[in-house]
C-alpha cells in the first residue's frame, strides 16, 4: 500500500542536489501512496557527543523558542533549534534519551520521529507534492535518504503511521507489502523492553532489525535472521547513517527498480520515479532478485 | 506501377506532452478509421498500460522504458519496446507479438493465449505464470515460480532458471538452455524429441536468436497433480 | 427394562461434546482417505445473520405508504463514480457471479433471461462468458480472476462492467476448484484446460498483489474500456474496514462484499466453515469504511453471502449496502435440493439420485460432484436437460419479483418512497452478537455492544 524510493550520491559535489533530485522521485510515487508521506535524509553527522532530534508537532502550535529556553534551563547543555513550521531539528550534547523523555513528560504534543547524528525526518499527511513543497524537500542536502508514500487504512491519516519508521540511532526502514506476523514479532520483543508506538507491522520489522543491530548483528546479517523471523510480503529499504540497503522476500511480489550511475544510486517502486533522473539513459538498471542483499555505503 | 499498396500512416505520440489516455483511445477508436498503422510512441518514462487492449494489426514502437502491463491484453498488433517493461507485459495477450528489447519483470506473459513474446534479456519471477496458448521466447534467464500453472503454449528460456520452474505444471511445454536452481512441484525433465527441436529452432527465428537447439532441455508436467489421490502424499 | 437400567443405558450412550457423532466421523474419514472434504454451498453452521434483526416500522411517530398503492422506488445505479456508463438495474437485487463450469450453459443462460426480465444483471465466473448468457443477460458483469480461465478482452469489451475478484465469502484467500467430472469438453476448451482435469484455481491475481498494483490494474481495465464500464472490485469478507477502505483507494466504482454463507461450487469444508467473518459483520465494517471516507453514494456497495428474502435485502439495504448479490437462494429457485425436477411440465422425482450420491434433497452439497440431480451444478449432458432454461427463467423471475415485492412491503411500512432510503435507525437487533455486529440497538434499548452512547 505505498510507494518506496531510495537515493544515495556517490558523487559528493551532488549532496547539494539530493533533494533536488529526489521530489520528482517521491512525487512520483503519488498513485501507490496518496494519503501521506515520509523521508528521512542523511546528512552531515553532527559533531562528536552531539544528536540530533526530529521533532514533529502536527496540529498543535508550539512556540519552539520558548521550548528551546525550557530545554536549556533542564540540561546545562548546548541545544540549537532550526524550525520549518511544525517540523524542527533540535541539535543537543545532551543524553538524547534524557531529552526524549522529558520531551515526553514536558511537551507530549510532540512526537520525536528520529535520534541520531545524522538522521532527519520528515513526515506528515497529505499528498506527497504538498509535504515536499511544506518541508522544502528540494533544498535538502545530504548524502543518501529514504523516501515513502502511504496509502492509508486507519481513520485518521496520522504521521505516526507513516513511514520511514525508526528506531535506535540513525536507522529507519520503509516497506512496501504486507507482513503476516507482525503480532508475533512484537510479542517477541517487548518482554525485551522494546517499546511499540504503533500497531503498524512495518514498525515490527523496523524495531526487529533495530534490535538485531544493537545485539551485534551488522545490517546483512540482521536481514538474515529477518527471513525465517518476519513473515509476509516486503520490499525493505533500510537506512544507517553510512548505508542504504534493500531487500524482497522471496515471492517479490512487491515491485522495486534500481538505478545505478557512477555519480548515484536511486531506488524506486516503479520505474517511472527514476525516469526524470541525470544520465539514467546511461544508468545500469536492475531489479533486486528475492532474499538477495543490496547495499551501498557512503 | 510501383506503389499500389498506400504507404501505411505513422502517427507519433510523446508522452511527455501527450496523454496516455489520448494514445489509448486513440489506438482503440480512430487509428483504424484513420488509416493508421505505424504509431510511433516516445518519452514513455515508466508509464503503465502503453498500447493495451489493441485489436488491429498496428506495428507499435514504443522508445524507452515502460510500466505495468504494457500491451495488456494485446491482440493481432506487433508492440515493440526499446526498453524494460515492468511487471506484467503483455499479460492475457490474444495474438500478435510484444517484443521487449531490455528486461521485462515480474509476470511477463501472464496468462497469455496466444500470440508470442519475446524479451531480449531477462525476465524476472514468475514470467508465463497462468500461460494459456501464448509462445514465450526469453533471451536471458527467468526468475523463480516461472511458469507456474502454465497450462498451453511454450517457453523457451536460452539463459538459466532460477527456484521452481514449472511448478503444476499443466500442458505447457519448457524448453530450458541454461542451468535450472529447481523444478516445482510436478514438472519433470524430459528428453527433446524432432518435434521439440523443430519447436525450439522455428521460436528462436522467430525471435532473431542463434542458438543450437539441441542446448535446450525439455520440462513438461509428469501429471500427477492432475487427479486427487488419496494416500499419494501429493503436494497442495 | 428397570428403571437403574435404562439411566444405566442413557449413561452409557452420552454423547461428547468435543467428541460427538460428527467430529468422529470427521476424523474416521481424514483416516480414511488422507484427504481433506470438498464440498459445494456455503457454511452450514449457525452464524448471527440478517434474522436476528427486525424493522421498527412506521406507526404515529412515522407514516407508512399505502402497500399497493403508493410507489416505492426500486431503482439502482452502480459505477456512478468514474465510468461514463454507470450500470442502471430496476431492482436492487442482483445474480452474483457462478461460473460455467459450476453451472451449465443452460442454468446460465436461464440466469440471463430471468435477470433481464426483472431489469437486474447477472454476472460471469471462473471459466470466462458463453455466448449464451452474453445473448441473454441484457446486464453482464465480467469477473477478472486469479485463474483467468477463459479471459478474453473481447469479452471485456462485450462486458457492461468488470468485476475484479480478490476473494470469495466461502474462501477468501483461498482459489476455487472444479473437479474432473465437471470439466467437460466445453468447460475444458474454455479453461485451456486437459478434459477431466482437476482443476485448482490460484489464489492470487498473477500480475499485480496489493492495493498499490490494484490501483495500476483497475487503470489498465480502464483504458482498455476507455473509461467506460463500471469496475467492480469483490472482496472475501475478512478485515473488512481496511480492505474496503483500500479498495476505494484503488480506484473501485463498486465493492461486492461476500460474507462467509456466501457459497461456492467446491471448496475445503474446512474453509467454508472457518474462515471469513458474517455479512451481517461484513456489511457493517463495510459501511463504517465508506462512511470513514465519506464515499457513501460514490462508491456503491453490493453485499453478498446468504441473501434469501425480502427482508434479507431490505435489512442489507437499511445498513447501508446499494443492492445485494443472490447465488445459493437463486439455485435454489431453480431447483437446488428441490425433491423434483420438471420435465415436460410434470414433476419428476429426483430422491433415487439424491439418495445415489448419499444425501437427499434439503441436504444436498454435492455441486462439485457435478452429479446434481436436478441438473443445476452439473456438466453431465443428461442431467443438464433436467433444467429446462425457461422453465428455470420463469422460476427465477418469480424468486426475484417475490424478493423484490416483499423488500418494498418493508420499506413501504417504514414509510419509504425508495427503498434506498431504508436506514440503519430502522432496525433492531433480536440478540446481543447482532446487536454487536450490526451496530444496531438490542431492540426495547438504545444499547448497541461495544458503542459507547
Amino acid at each position: 500500500m505505498c510507494g518506496i524510493v531510495g537515493l544515495l550520491v556517490k558523487n559528493p559535489a551532488l549532496r547539494d542536489q539530493l533533494g533536488a533530485l529526489m521530489v520528482p522521485m517521491l512525487v512520483g510515487m503519488t498513485e501507490r501512496g496518496p494519503d501521506s508521506a515520509g523521508l528521512a535524509v542523511y546528512t552531515e553527522p553532527v559533531s562528536d557527543h552531539h544528536h540530533k532530534l526530529s521533532l514533529y508537532s502536527g496540529e498543535h502550535a508550539v512556540d519552539w523558542p520558548e521550548l528551546l529556553r525550557e530545554i536549556a534551563a533542564a540540561f546545562a547543555h548546548a541545544h540549537e533549534i532550526s524550525v520549518q513550521g511544525n517540523h524542527a531539528v533540535l541539535v543537543s550534547s545532551a543524553d538524547p534519551d534524557l531529552l526524549v523523555a522529558w520531551l515526553g513528560r514536558h511537551a507530549p504534543m510532540i512526537a520525536v520521529l528520529s535520534v541520531g547524528q545524522s538522521i532527519d525526518l520528515y513526515k506528515d499527511v497529505g499528498a506527497p507534492a504538498d509535504i515536499a513543497e511544506r518541508y522544502r524537500f528540494k533544498a535538502l542536502r545530504g548524502s543518501h535518504l529514504v523516501g515513502h508514500t502511504r496509502m492509508a487504512t486507519e481513520s485518521a491519516v496520522t504521521p505516526a503511521h507513516a513511514h520511514p519508521f525508526t528506531a535506535g540511532r540513525d536507522f529507519c526502514l520503509v516497506h512496501n507489502g504486507s507482513l503476516s506476523n507482525p503480532h508475533l514479532v512484537r510479542k517477541r520483543l517487548e518482554p525485551l523492553g522494546i517499546e511499540f508506538e504503533t500497531d503498524n507491522d512495518t514498525e515490527a520489522a523496523c524495531r526487529f532489525f533495530e534490535w538485531r543491530l544493537r545485539e551485534g548483528d551488522d545490517l546483512k546479517t540482521a536481514v538474515q535472521r529477518g527471513f525465517s523471523e518476519l513473515d509476509g510480503f516486503f520490499t525493505f529499504l533500510m537506512g544507517t547513517d553510512r548505508e542504504l540497503l534493500i531487500v524482497r522476500d522471496a515471492f517479490a511480489c512487491k515491485p522495486a527498480v534500481v538505478a545505478e550511475t557512477d555519480d548515484y544510486v536511486a531506488i524506486a517502486s516503479e520505474f517511472r520515479s527514476l525516469a526524470h533522473l541525470p544520465q539514467i539513459s546511461d544508468a545500469i538498471l536492475f531489479e533486486p532478485k528475492p532474499e538477495e542483499i543490496y547495499s551501498w555505503r557512503i | 506501377m510501383a506503389n499500389l499498396r498506400p504507404v501505411p500512416k505513422t502517427r507519433e505520440f510523446d508522452l511527455s506532452r501527450d496523454s496516455l489516455r489520448d494514445l489509448n483511445l486513440f489506438l482503440h477508436k480512430h487509428a483504424v478509421d484513420a488509416g493508421v498503422a505505424q504509431i510511433e510512441v516516445r518519452n514513455p518514462a515508466g508509464a503503465h498500460s502503453i498500447a493495451c487492449g489493441l485489436d488491429a494489426h498496428f506495428d507499435v514502437q514504443i522508445h524507452g522504458h515502460v510500466g505495468y502491463y504494457v500491451a495488456g491484453m494485446n491482440k493481432h498488433a506487433a508492440v515493440t519496446v526499446h526498453g524494460n517493461a515492468g511487471p506484467g507485459a503483455a499479460e492475457n495477450m490474444m495474438s500478435g507479438r510484444v517484443h521487449i528489447r531490455g528486461f521485462a519483470s515480474t509476470a511477463a506473459g501472464a496468462s497469455a493465449h496466444g500470440g508470442l513474446l519475446v524479451i531480449d534479456g531477462d525476465a524476472s519471477l514468475r514470467c508465463g505464470i497462468s500461460l494459456k496458448g501464448a509462445d514465450i521466447v526469453v533471451g536471458g534467464s527467468v526468475g523463480s515460480f516461472s511458469a507456474f500453472m502454465a497450462q498451453a503454449g511454450r517457453i523457451v528460456i536460452c539463459g538459466d532458471a532460477e527456484d521452481a520452474l514449472g511448478d503444476s505444471l499443466y500442458e505447457a511445454v519448457i524448453y530450458v538452455r541454461g542451468k535450472v536452481r529447481s523444478l516445482g512441484a510436478d514438472a519433470r525433465f524430459e528428453s527433446m524429441t524432432d518435434t521439440d527441436r523443430a519447436a525450439v529452432k522455428s521460436l528462436l527465428a522467430q525471435s532473431g536468436l542463434a542458438h543450437d537447439p539441441a542446448e535446450f532441455k525439455r520440462v513438461a508436467s509428469a501429471k500427477s497433480l492432475y487427479h486427487w489421490h488419496a494416500d499419494a502424499n501429493q503436494e497442495y | 427394562m428397570d428403571e437403574p437400567d435404562r439411566i444405566a443405558q442413557r449413561l452409557a450412550l452420552e454423547e461428547s461434546a468435543g467428541y460427538d457423532r460428527a467430529t468422529i466421523d470427521y476424523i474416521q474419514r481424514a483416516a480414511a482417505h488422507g484427504l481433506y472434504e470438498i464440498r459445494g454451498l456455503g457454511a452450514k453452521r449457525r452464524v448471527p445473520h440478517f434474522d436476528d434483526l427486525l424493522f421498527l416500522a412506521a406507526s404515529l411517530s412515522r407514516y407508512p405508504l399505502e402497500g399497493y398503492r403508493e410507489r416505492c422506488a426500486t431503482k439502482t445505479l452502480l459505477g456512478t463514480r468514474f465510468a461514463s456508463r454507470p450500470i442502471e438495474l430496476a431492482i436492487p437485487i442482483t445474480v452474483a457471479g457462478m461460473s460455467f463450469g459450476a453451472l451449465s450453459a443452460r442454468v446460465k443462460d436461464a440466469l440471463g433471461r430471468a435477470a433481464t426480465e426483472v431489469g437486474t444483471s447477472t454476472t460471469t465466473g471462473d471459466g470466462g462468458m458463453t455466448t449464451e448468457e452474453r445473448a441473454s443477460s441484457k446486464t453482464l458483469v465480467y469477473q477478472c480472476l486469479p485463474s483467468r480461465y477463459g479471459f478474453d478482452p473481447d469479452d471485456v469489451r462485450r462486458a457492461d462492467a468488470i468485476e475484479i475478484v480478490i476473494g470469495q465469502g466461502a474462501k477468501p484467500g483461498g482459489g476455487g476448484m472444479l473437479l474432473g467430472q465437471k470439466v467437460n469438453p466445453r468447460v475444458a476448451r474454455m479453461r485451456t484446460l486437459p478434459e477431466g482435469v482437476d482443476q485448482r484455481s490460484a489464489s492470487r491475481h498473477p500480475d499485480w498483489t496489493g492495493p498499490d498494483d490494484l490501483v495500476i490494474k483497475i487503470k489498465e481495465l480502464r483504458e482498455i474500456t476507455d473509461w467506460e464500464k463500471p469496475i467492480y472490485v469483490k472482496v472475501g469478507a475478512t478485515r473488512v474496514f481496511n480492505d474496503v477502505k483500500l479498495a476505494v483507494h484503488a480506484g473501485a466504482d463498486v465493492i461486492v462484499v461476500d460474507g462467509m454463507q456466501g457459497g461456492t461450487a467446491a471448496t475445503q469444508t474446512v474453509f467454508i466453515e472457518h474462515v471469513g467473518i458474517p455479512t451481517l459483520a461484513a456489511l457493517r465494517q463495510a459501511v463504517d469504511a465508506l462512511d470513514d471516507l465519506n464515499m457513501r453514494g460514490t462508491v456503491q456497495l453490493v453485499i453478498s453471502g446468504g441473501i434469501r428474502s425480502g427482508a434479507d435485502v431490505a435489512k442489507a439495504l437499511a445498513m447501508g449496502a446499494d443492492a445485494v448479490a443472490i447465488g445459493q437462494g437463486v439455485l435454489v429457485a431453480l431447483g437446488c435440493n428441490s425433491d423434483s425436477y420438471i420435465a415436460g411440465g410434470e414433476h419428476v422425482s429426483a430422491r433415487e439420485d439424491y439418495a445415489r450420491l448419499g444425501t437427499a434433497p434439503g441436504f444436498c452439497h454435492h455441486c462439485h460432484t457435478g452429479k446434481c440431480p436436478v441438473g443445476v451444478t452439473t456438466q453431465d449432458p443428461a442431467l443438464e436437460l433436467r433444467l429446462d432454461p425457461a422453465v428455470g427463467a420463469r422460476r427465477l423471475k418469480n424468486y426475484l419479483k417475490t424478493v423484490n415485492m416483499e423488500l418494498t412491503t418493508i420499506a413501504r411500512a417504514c414509510g419509504k418512497q425508495d427503498v434506498h432510503h431504508l436506514e440503519k435507525e430502522d432496525l433492531v437487533a433480536l440478540t446481543v452478537e447482532a446487536a454487536a455486529m450490526a451496530g444496531v440497538p438490542l431492540a426495547g434499548t438504545s444499547w448497541i455492544p461495544g458503542q459507547s452512547t
